[in-house]
């Protein structure tokens, strides 16, 4: 009951020291108390004007010519040529940029939503049943956990030329479907989420095993699934080593391999980057809209697991 | 009973339940179905695609580095013949290790790590400790937006920063010109603080938000008691909260580390700037890259990137000791 109160309310779990209900605590004057509220919020909102900057000015600069990104201070708006920009962004190269938008995709959300279930399954796996030498391949696992992937990928490369895959969608998209952290959070949240006694119930009904994860198992596991799949997003969003060992074929890259590519010619053709500029708001804007709102289910997600 | 685990097994606070895998309930007695085969059928069937993969993607790649670590290339006669691989025992370790570049590699994530580290998970500290306190306003947008830079991908936090670093398109530059003053942050003293703020500013928020999660899951009661016994925030801050979320402090300094000695994109952005100070192999994992990808020496590359995964490995033991020294000790 506690649990859930704290669960539901959670930011408002702590009566404020100075509020006039507590007895038992030291009250401090009113003035003290308002010069630490005016710090405490200071100090946050000054904190957030430095991760907020970058992405505000990014956002100014997008809007502007070329001209006007030298001419003129960051924080004024020029000539506002923000469709200009767009128009041209997607329309040099014959459309290159889209083409990397919808591989970043591809590489992301595909690969992370495969990765999430194998992880999930797995982990599954590794709580509710007992099998021969267990402890010893979670131990693997949790080794897998600590690999530098750096380290791997020059021997992956090595392999995947051997295979055919390099410079193929295949030779990121495989990688990606391995993450041991996942099977690890995979383990904890089976724990916690799935209670032994449902799945005796399904198995009294005479549910086979494998019905009884896919129909019971997972969807208990959904805010977990959400958790691990958010976890692989990120990684293979922000997977630039990999993309540039693998991929020399630039209609595979990734959008964040593209616009390093652009960025390496801005110095001699500055042109470029208002492409860059324009290309990286582009990338950015959807992911942040999507972080928003797959943060505030990950999070009511973590709450209703724990009053379940 | 199952309440307690779920509300640590945040992903954050899935760092902060270590206790979690290990002391699993399977295979209970059970009545009713018998636990026979069709259990270990399902199990096997829900493990395998994961470890095929593991296999493929992290097994044999090390296997495969281990043994072309022991190789060199030589080339056979007057270049014409191509190349033949002959054994070389532990010669590409010890030349990568004589390596002055490979060294010095080293020494500049020494650095930076013993920079960035501190003031990143200090800062992430503090800021959680601060929105976590009574006093704090508005903290679904103060978490939001210092965890907003986790939402951009790497590459391009860096390059924004670079132009955010670059005279003429940087309105940082403008600031401190219009205030008399001068900066350069390519300069050679100046360039490691450019990318300890580029990497502080894309894990100061994240790290925040897990060590948030987890102080919210410490007991009510016990911060009340101190605040009964007359503790005022600061202390309740540095002798209740701080240790009640070690754990989580560890985890993320281990991982922290891990992921700052393979630093990469960081300095190959600025690299690519033509920042004087960062060359080429200025990180180990700009080393192997060179050494693998534009010289063509595998051997040597392996033997580097092995080593490089040696530090990470013998880091975290020394991580996790010194945290569960922390941890007996608070």
């Amino acid at each position: 009951m506690t649990l859930l109160a704290r669960g539901t309310a959670a930011p408002a779990r702590r009566p404020s020291p100075g509020s006039p209900a507590r007895t038992g605590a030291r009250r401090r004057a009113p003035a003290h108390a308002l010069l630490s509220k005016t710090v405490v919020n200071g100090l946050l909102a000054l904190a957030a004007c430095y991760t907020l900057l970058p992405v505000s000015w990014l956002l100014i600069a997008a809007t502007k010519n070329h001209r006007d990104l030298f001419a003129t201070s960051g924080f004024a708006f020029g000539d506002v040529d923000l469709v200009a920009n767009l128009r041209h962004l997607f329309a040099f190269d014959d459309g290159i940029y889209l083409r990397w938008l919808g591989n970043s995709v591809l590489y992301s959300v595909v690969g992370s939503a495969a990765s999430s279930l194998i992880c999930v399954a797995t982990g599954y796996a590794f709580d509710k049943y007992d099998f021969k030498g267990k402890e010893k391949l979670f131990a693997l696992v949790l080794g897998g956990v600590l690999v530098p992937s750096t380290v791997i990928q020059l021997p992956m490369y090595l392999l995947a030329t051997k295979a055919g895959v390099v410079d193929t969608y295949w030779a990121l998209l495989l990688p990606a479907l391995v993450n041991p952290f996942g099977v690890y959070l995979a383990r904890v949240f089976s724990e916690g989420y799935v209670p032994d006694e449902v799945l005796e119930a399904a198995r009294v009904d005479g549910a086979g095993e494998l019905r009884t994860f896919a129909r019971i198992g997972l969807p208990m596991l959904a805010p977990g699934f959400m958790t691990i799949f958010l976890f692989s997003f990120t990684a293979s969003w922000n997977n630039f080593f990999g993309a540039l060992v693998m991929l020399n074929d630039d209609r595979l890259y990734p959008v964040n391999l593209g616009l390093f590519m652009w960025n390496s010619v801005t110095q001699q053709q500055p042109e470029y980057y208002a492409l860059v500029i324009t290309g990286s708001l582009v990338a950015v804007l959807p992911l942040i809209a999507v972080f928003v709102c797959l943060q505030r289910f990950w999070r009511s997600g973590l709450t209703a697991g724990a009053v379940k | 009973m199952a309440t307690p685990s779920a509300r640590t097994a945040g992903p954050p606070a899935g760092h902060a339940a270590p206790a979690g895998p290990g002391r699993s309930a399977a295979g209970e007695p059970t009545g009713g179905v018998r636990p026979g085969r069709g259990r270990r059928r399902a199990a096997a069937l829900l493990i395998t695609p994961f470890f095929v993969l593991f296999g493929a993607v992290m097994v044999a790649p090390i296997g495969y580095a281990l043994w072309m670590s022991l190789f060199r290339e030589r080339s056979s006669g007057l270049g014409f013949g191509g190349t033949r691989r002959v054994f070389a025992g532990l010669g590409n370790y010890t030349t990568a290790l004589s390596d002055a570049g490979f060294r010095a590699s080293f020494a500049h994530i020494a650095l930076y790590c013993l920079l960035y580290i501190p003031v990143m998970i200090g800062g992430s500290l503090a800021l959680a400790l601060l929105v976590d306190s009574a006093l704090a306003r508005a903290r679904r947008f103060f978490q939001l937006a210092l965890f907003l830079p986790h939402a951009i991908p790497g590459l391009i936090a860096s390059i924004i920063w670079i132009y955010l670093y670059t005279p003429g398109l940087s309105p940082v530059l403008d600031w401190i010109q219009a205030a008399g003053g001068s900066w350069d942050f390519y300069a050679n003293d100046h360039v490691l603080l450019s990318m300890i703020n580029l990497s502080a500013w894309q894990w100061t928020g994240y790290n925040m938000v897990i060590f948030y999660a987890a102080l919210q899951a410490v007991p009510r009661e016990v911060i009340e008691a101190a605040v009964v016994d007359g503790a005022g925030a600061l202390r309740t801050a540095l002798r209740i909260k701080i240790p009640m979320i070690a754990s989580a402090i560890v985890m993320t300094v281990l991982f922290t580390c891990v992921g700052a000695i393979q630093i990469f994109t960081e300095p190959k952005v600025l690299n690519q700037r033509g920042a004087p100070s960062i060359d080429t192999e200025w990180s180990p994992t700009l080393f192997i890259w060179k050494a693998g990808f534009v010289q063509h020496d595998y051997g040597l590359a392996a033997a580097a990137s092995l080593m490089l995964a040696a530090l990470g490995i013998a880091l975290s033991f020394v991580v996790t000791r010194l945290g569960n020294r922390w941890k007996a000790a608070v």
